[in-house]
């Protein structure tokens, strides 16, 4: 073969990885996370423990040290599959809200940041949002962290969920523009 | 071992025998045409040391045995055709008369099995095992939760998909006692390979005894150690997922627990049933079984501990 | 025997090289429309693609022969059966055949060149992009990995999550597109282009194979092309083609990949069988016996394998009454393949046999190929299918059939010919070794999974426990993988030192009966220096006794060539060819920018559409050369 035909060979190549490099993060798979702490299901409590924690205090630290991951597709997809098995659709329906307030607008009354969202779940909120600390494994609940955000377009759009395989009228994640212009990525 | 040429159920016992049918068939048929190729070549050879260029055999007789064992090969397949659809007909017609009744709804990557009954009270749940009564037919709803995934017990009968959207059933009996082994035959994902669960056919009364059994709810923990771990499971998150019957555990998305010390497996195939596989598993499901639905829990010796040993009284 | 003298002074000799030259170097390689360039990419490239899916393979030997192994995860091993099984089926299997027909086909007709080059240049591209998308995929860790039949829901917008499946519907965009060019391209050169007198019973047996499998193509590909971008609307616009709880169904997804995918395993064997049709006649010195019979078989076998498609889903809640028509069209379809083993066989015995490499492959065909046609017989019939579906027994089938009936085929198609393109001869005793090598390696190989299936061993399984008892079977199929890579290494090697300082070879070194054989070796871009006639189904064999036996009045300033007709090959129109062109190369790299942005983007679906249209648009504008030039043969003919 000539040097022509190799060089234009290795051009395509390098073409063409340089499109996917970005795979690399979002087809990752980690299947040994961090785990859970040893004193995270301490304060559980007892069964009837579902109840709203304190108002916009939690373990901001901790919640920024690790485990989030919005680059992951599968990190989504486990957490969008958290979503519906531990019924958050219960009360925040597939994102537009009932009982609970909608996930997928742009109004965020305890905060968007990851660590807001995970303290949000794992400490609970007045008005109603349980404490699901000790319930939910941590590496569980980055992982719904992640999906929730994804509701409002704020995670990278090749790595989102699209349309579950379910009876279901909302758009999927992946086509979810944010709605304030700051939010774009 | 898992073997479709060890019957122990009339419908395997009907493909054994369409297997040596065939098999018998198609060796004679082999050794035939690799005989005419072999006679071909050799006289082709021969011929070819002999000068000249004039072709050497007369079409005609080639015509003849061209054309006669063409038909051969005709009639042969039609008979074949005949004895399969007989033997596909004959699978159908098991009769169902007192046919025992379950629902099986596989998931990525365990099998529910919930067995049914015309007193609602009467009906339970297990996973990851499908114990029938031996002579009795068995008559298996099959319904698939996620992606399609496919029931197949080698030993009883041919394999039916479950696919998510429709449901289907798969009839089958044992007729006589024994362990077998079924495994998940359509590829579903990441565990695929660790989708078994095991058969186990008993004699009537003894089956008797066991849907008895499975039908009590979870006996009370007496050891202190247990009372904590059965304290633990309920106020952690196992019981988000799993359901232990007579307790307030009641999810329904990983396998109900409520008899799991009974069972030989754990992880649907993953690994044999016993107190320190059992902890391992626990503690870090992604070693044996990676990218499973169960998160690793890495409690503290003593927690896990207890928790072992109420899962132990759930015989 | 060489063609004598066809009677052109040097003077014409001179403009016909210069008429069909490509222009120098880079420039010319990027737009030479010669069919005989162009094939030699294709079937370089598809080899490669081959080597790629025994290394994946390989691993997966190595993988499983111990239970327990831990050389592989679950999430990369279902990336690389599903790699191996999509390169080999999509990126070898068909584009081999497809290339090797493409070399041979305007050489076998009596023709110089295909009737469409502009397009058969461009599937190359799209070809070698679509490919080389997949494997940066895989680099990058988005290699498929739903399987190479990519089922839905698991490849579908829930489950096959990431952008691994877009990867894979993406791919068959491409290949499909590249297997419909050729198909088209050679379907109408075989109709048409023939050289005067070759009327459709004296068209060579492998032309017809090929033409069998490219009208196939024409009819399957769309099938799977519309299935996958179903699928694709499904993952990226939130469609529910396949979505069960919003009235889709799973099912569909089967039926559409079926309906291609029994159909495919036919477009690859369908040409090996036309490979064998041309190699048996000169090896057994006489003209092939039934040669009406094995043209209507490879028909017959055309039709049929489309009525075949439900026996891949007999363990699916279809109507069992449904499933058994499907075993009737099953077992149907072995009726022609029969008549040409059979017919080949008396051809063999009414012969006088010499016995050289390629021979030798068509024997090992032989054995091969039944061991797994009668395999799939007992595949074709549903309760037995039912207990082996999706078990190791079928993994053992299928690699009997696409080894026996392709492979091997091929092997000996590529010994046959490869003077014919290098100039050069392969050496008969590494041959030799090859084909022993790879006869005791395969069998080792792949017979015993036939033992692992019926042993409840299903397929696509990553590892596997002690108890199960698979272990010392596995072991023994891959020591067999092992020895079968030592016989692709020697055939390499072959192919390389033959290409570097092999014997040089004559126009026709086997005294072959077609008309390939009266081209120089390699041949001339221009194939033949005036367009042959014929008068027998065996052209070098039988000239013509009395008339013309060339074509005379054909210009050889401009690129012309003869349009005969569809039934007699009489002379119909005059045709001139396409000019080297930048514009098959430039409209692939379009359509490949296109297609890998639709995977990121639905914006890109749409918006990436534009470059194609503009670049086919510049393809087909006529220059003001052109147009001049055909104005001036209308004048002065």
């Amino acid at each position: 073969m000539s040097s022509v035909c190799r060089r234009a060979g290795a051009a395509t190549a390098l073409a063409a990885v340089l499109l996917a490099v970005p795979g690399c993060e979002r087809e990752a798979r980690r299947f040994d996370k961090v785990p859970v702490a040893p004193d995270a299901r301490a304060r559980a409590g007892a069964l009837a423990s579902f109840t709203a924690g304190p108002p916009g205090r939690g373990l901001r630290e901790r919640a920024a040290a690790g485990g989030y991951d919005e680059r992951s597709a599968w990190t989504l997809a486990q957490g969008k599959r958290w979503y519906r098995w531990f019924n958050c659709i219960g009360c925040h329906a597939q994102g537009g809200g009932g009982s609970g307030p909608a996930l997928m607008d742009a109004g965020w009354t305890y905060g968007k940041t990851p660590g807001d969202i995970f303290t949000t779940l794992m400490d609970g909120r007045p008005n109603g949002m349980p404490a699901f600390r000790g319930r939910i494994p941590e590496e569980q609940a980055w992982q719904i962290v992640a999906y929730v955000r994804s509701l409002s377009g704020l995670v990278p759009s090749d790595a989102a969920p699209n349309r579950g395989d379910e009876l279901h009228g909302a758009e999927p994640e992946e086509l979810r523009e944010p709605t304030r212009p700051e939010d774009k990525r | 071992m898992s073997d479709a040429l060890d019957a122990a159920g009339p419908q395997a016992a009907w493909i054994a025998r369409l297997w040596w049918i065939s098999l018998w068939l198609c060796l004679a048929v082999f050794i035939g045409v690799m005989a005419a190729l072999g006679l071909a070549l050799w006289r082709s050879h021969r011929a070819a040391r002999t000068a000249g260029d004039a072709p050497v055999r007369k079409d005609r007789a080639l015509r003849v045995l061209v054309g006669s064992a063409t038909l051969l090969s005709s009639v042969l397949l039609v008979g074949l055709l005949e004895v399969s659809v007989l033997t596909d007909r004959a699978l159908e017609r098991l009769p169902r008369g007192d046919a025992l009744s379950i629902r099986v709804t596989a998931h990525q990557w365990w099998w529910e099995m919930v067995y049914e009954d015309a007193r609602a009270d009467h009906v339970f749940a297990t996973a990851n095992e499908l114990v029938i009564p031996v002579g009795r037919p068995v008559v298996v709803t099959l319904e698939a939760d996620d992606v399609i995934h496919s029931f197949w017990v080698p030993n009883l009968h041919g394999k039916k998909d479950l696919i998510p959207g429709r449901s289907t059933t798969i009839e089958f009996r044992a007729d006589r006692a024994g362990r077998f082994v079924g495994r998940c035959a359509e590829f579903c994902g990441l565990q695929h390979a660790f989708m078994a669960y095991d058969v186990v056919a008993l004699p009537p009364d003894r089956y008797a005894q066991w849907a008895e059994h499975e039908r009590a709810s979870a006996p009370e923990p007496q050891a202190a150690d247990a009372v904590r771990g059965r304290e633990l499971f309920l106020t952690g998150s196992c019981m988000l997922c799993h359901a232990v019957q007579g307790t307030s555990a009641q999810g329904r998305r990983g396998p109900d627990l409520t008899h799991f010390a009974s069972r030989s497996h754990i992880g649907a195939g993953s690994i044999a049933n016993s107190p320190q596989a059992l902890a391992r598993w626990i503690e870090d499901p992604q070693k044996l079984k990676p990218g499973a639905n169960m998160p690793s829990h890495f409690l503290p010796a003593d927690d896990l501990a207890a928790l072992v040993a109420y899962l132990e009284t759930l015989t | 025997m060489a063609e004598a003298s066809s009677g052109l002074d040097a003077q014409a000799q001179a403009e016909l090289a210069r008429a069909w030259s490509d222009p120098p170097t880079f420039k010319g390689w990027i737009c030479t429309l010669d069919h005989k360039a162009i094939a030699r990419r294709f079937v370089v490239t598809a080899l490669l693609f081959f080597f790629a899916g025994g290394v994946l393979g390989g691993l997966m030997r190595h993988q499983l022969s111990e239970p327990g192994k831990t050389l592989v995860g679950p999430d990369l091993y279902n990336q690389v059966f599903t790699m191996h099984g999509t390169t080999m089926m999509f990126l070898f299997a068909v584009p081999v055949m497809q290339g090797v027909a493409l070399y041979l086909l305007p050489l076998m007709v009596g023709t110089r060149n295909t009737a469409f080059p502009r397009m058969s240049a461009c599937s190359y591209w799209i070809y070698l992009i679509g490919g080389l998308t997949l494997f940066a995929g895989f680099a990058c860790n988005t290699g498929a990995d739903a399987g190479w039949f990519s089922y839905v829901p698991l490849a579908g917008p829930e489950y096959g999550f990431g952008k691994r499946s877009d990867f894979w519907n993406v791919l068959v965009n491409f290949t499909e597109a590249t297997g419909l060019m050729l198909a088209v391209d050679l379907a109408t050169t075989a109709l048409k282009m023939r050289a005067p007198g070759m009327s459709l019973l004296r068209m060579p047996l492998f032309v017809w194979a090929t033409m069998v499998s490219s009208v196939m193509i024409i009819f399957a590909m769309p099938t799977v092309m519309l299935g996958a971008n179903l699928v694709q609307f499904d993952r990226m616009a939130g469609t529910h083609f396949f979505n069960p709880a919003e009235g889709g169904d799973a099912l569909l997804w089967q039926h559409m990949f079926w309906y291609f995918g029994h159909p495919e395993v036919y477009f690859i064997f369908v040409p090996a069988l036309g490979m064998i049709s041309a190699i048996i006649p000169t090896f057994a010195r006489r003209p092939m016996f039934g040669h009406r019979a094995i043209v209507l078989s490879l028909i017959a076998t055309g039709f049929l394998s489309f009525g075949l498609w439900v026996h891949h889903m007999y363990a699916t809640n279809l109507p069992e009454l449904g499933k058994s028509f499907f075993t009737a069209m099953s077992f149907m379809i072995a009726i022609p393949s029969a008549v040409q083993l059979f017919c080949w066989i008396a051809t063999i015995a009414g012969g006088r046999l010499v016995l050289k490499t390629p021979m030798l492959f068509i024997a090992g065909f032989f054995a091969t190929l039944m061991i797994g046609g009668l395999t799939g017989i007992m595949l074709g019939s549903v309760p037995l299918d039912l207990q082996v579906h999706d078990t190791y027994f079928v993994v053992a089938h299928l690699h009997y059939v696409l080894i026996g009936g392709a492979l091997y085929p091929l092997f000996g198609a590529i010994y046959y010919w490869f003077p014919k393109v290098y100039g050069r001869m392969l050496d008969e005793r590494l041959g030799r070794w090859q084909f022993w090598l790879l006869s005791i390696g395969f069998n080792l190989t792949f017979f015993p999974l036939h033992v692992l299936g019926l042993h409840g061993m299903p397929r696509r399984i990553y590892t596997y426990t002690a108890d199960t008892g698979w272990g010392p079977l596995k072991f023994v199929s891959w020591v067999g993988a092992m020895i079968e890579d030592a016989s692709m290494a020697l055939f390499v090697f072959n192919i390389v030192r033959a290409v570097w300082k092999g014997r040089p070879a004559e126009p026709d070194p086997w005294d072959g009966p077609t008309l390939e054989w009266a081209a120089s070796s390699p041949p001339a871009p221009y194939n033949f220096e005036r367009i042959p006639v014929v008068a027998s189904a065996e052209p070098l064999w039988s000239p013509p006794a009395s008339g013309p036996r060339w074509v005379a009045g054909l210009s050889t300033k401009l690129r012309e060539g003869l349009v005969t007709t569809v039934l007699d090959a009489l002379p119909d129109v005059r045709y001139l060819y396409p000019t080297p062109s930048p514009w098959p190369i430039v409209a692939a790299f379009t359509v490949g920018f296109w297609l890998v942005w639709s995977i990121f983007s639905n914006k890109g679906m749409l918006i990436g559409l534009l470059p194609p249209t503009i670049a086919f648009i510049a393809w087909y504008w006529p220059t003001k050369e052109e147009a001049d030039a055909e104005l001036e043969v209308e004048k002065r003919p």
